[in-house]
């Protein structure tokens, strides 16, 4: 297991010297790419000068808005259709095509519901999430053996009991699984609407300073999307992979 | 041992037809009953409905005809209280620990803190698993895992053990030994026990009374008592009369398997 940390970051090290070495022997020009240490110095600057802190706070509350609401809608509409198998059949072929649906070509009829603030914003998010998580929770609650659901009834349990206390610990490692897509579409969803057509945030600081040719701010913004998904998929991951050790599955 | 605990009257079961199915007549009529604090076993070939008896009788499943009691009420649409199933399957819950698993038995038991802890710790050490207590499932053997299973039956203190092929999953010699568990635990809590087995030798060894299923439909064919007496452990497949018994179990029942099997008698 060492020997594998130590290979995946000799690899990502690797890289990034490669990247260095072209930018700095001039084959990645300034204009399209600075060198990673200088990203590295604008990323430390961008955090102590404290100057877009409205805009990170802002996106990612809308981030986790997105990621939340979507997570837990999605897991309860996932346990109330595996309860209704008319329902959820007839609901199928959406699940099966919903991500050929592109949601971002909604996004101005939202604003025109929801006007310019966060909502177009958290509700791409949470669209590009929610069936994800309705999916993943499917899977996972077909596979709950049935007879832990007798020994629920037995315990003389209620379906609501059985679900709190039997089914959806049993789904635990899917659930979290459900948690990264959710996450990660949440980054998609809010990031990118914001680099559409927002008025403020971290996706449309990006955007600008694009427009502008500030890599100053917008490798550091990138690199901050990157380190913050990394991070929250990492302590996701770590998570499951406890959880999958702690039954025998690894 | 006298008045019936369990009784069985008409009992039948029949499953809808499924799609493009046809309805399956999966037991009875069965008429029987079963004393307290009596060792009661139910052999039969695969496929003869044992199982669906046993959910009957749990309120897992209604009946489709007749009626089953359970210390003089009628089990209509819920699980009576005071009974206690063991799977076949291993019903544990692989996120909780042993002593958790255990625990669970009580979760709707209206007792205090500290008499649900003293009742987990002695359904825990019955089973012999206090040193695994907050090891989880996946750390244990098929034979451990079954006996918390058992352990979290009987912490709730049943009065009927219903057991679904519980060392069905199990090699031989700690079938045995289980067996002198079960017989142990029997003598201890004083419930009345129904077990399911598709070992012959099994429920001669364990059973007061053991009631012999033919082919789908299932029904009683025969019941065999067995006359052992209550002190009893595995060493009783010395007896001179455990052959004969097994025997008889098996003369009756080789029949109803061949007829599952789709084969016709064979001669002698």
């Amino acid at each position: 297991m060492r020997r594998v940390r130590l290979y995946q970051i000799s690899v990502i090290a690797g890289l990034l010297l490669l990247l260095e070495a072209l930018c700095l022997a001039g084959a990645i020009d300034k204009i399209t790419m600075p060198p990673p240490h200088r990203i590295a110095i604008d990323f430390v600057k961008l955090l102590i000068t404290g100057k877009l802190y409205r805009e990170i706070g802002q996106s990612l509350a809308n981030v986790l808005l997105a990621f939340g609401s979507a997570y837990f809608v999605g897991i309860v509409t996932g346990t109330v259709l595996h309860a209704y198998k008319t329902v959820r059949e007839t609901l199928d072929p959406l699940f099966a095509t919903y991500y050929a649906i592109p949601v971002f070509a909604f996004y101005p009829l939202f604003i025109v519901i929801f006007g310019l603030g966060d909502g177009p914003q958290v509700l791409i998010g949470f669209l590009l999430g929610v069936v994800a998580v309705i999916v993943t929770t499917l899977n996972g609650l077909d596979r709950v053996p049935r007879v832990l659901r007798k020994t629920a009834s037995i315990c003389r349990m209620s379906p609501f009991e059985t679900a709190i206390h039997v089914t959806l610990p049993f789904c635990a490692p899917y659930l979290l699984t459900a948690a990264k897509l959710a996450l990660a579409y949440a980054f998609i969803g809010v990031i990118g609407s914001e680099f559409i057509m927002a008025r403020s945030g971290m996706g449309y600081e990006i955007g600008y300073a694009y427009t502008n040719f500030d890599n100053a701010t917008m490798y550091p913004l990138i690199l901050l999307i990157l380190l913050l998904s990394i991070i929250m998929n990492g302590v996701l991951t770590h998570w499951e992979k406890v959880l999958l050790a702690r039954r025998g599955q690894h | 041992m006298s008045s019936a605990h369990v009784a069985l009257r008409g009992v039948t079961k029949t499953f809808p037809a499924g799609a493009g199915g046809h309805a399956v007549h999966a037991v009875g009529p069965v008429d029987f009953s079963i004393r307290q604090g009596e060792f009661f076993a139910v052999v039969g070939p695969s496929g003869c409905g044992k199982s669906t008896l046993l959910e009957l009788i749990a309120g897992l499943t209604p009946a489709t005809e007749g009626q089953i009691e359970f210390e003089g009420r009628v089990i209509e649409n819920e699980i009576p209280d005071g009974i206690g199933v063991v799977f076949q399957e291993d019903a544990c819950f692989p996120w909780l620990s042993v002593r958790e698993n255990v625990e669970f038995g009580l979760r709707k038991a209206t007792l205090g803190p500290e008499e649900k802890a003293r009742r987990v710790h002695d359904a825990i050490a019955m089973m012999g698993l206090g040193e695994f207590a907050r090891s989880y499932p996946a750390q244990l053997s098929g034979g451990m895992r079954q006996r918390v299973c058992i352990a979290r039956t009987l912490v709730a203190k049943p009065r009927l053990l219903l057991l679904d092929e519980p060392f069905g999953a199990l090699d031989q010699q700690t079938r045995l030994l289980m067996g002198d568990e079960v017989l142990r635990l029997w003598r201890e809590i004083g419930a009345t026990v129904f077990l399911i087995t598709h070992a012959l030798d099994e429920a001669a060894m364990l059973a007061d009374r053991i009631a012999v299923m033919s082919a789908r439909p299932g029904t009683v064919i025969d019941m065999v008592e067995t006359h052992w007496p209550r002190e009893r452990d595995s060493r009783i497949v010395e007896r001179e009369n455990f052959g004969a018994m097994t025997s008889r179990l098996w003369k009756t029942l080789r029949e109803e398997s061949m007829k599952t099997m789709g084969r016709a008698s064979a001669a002698p």
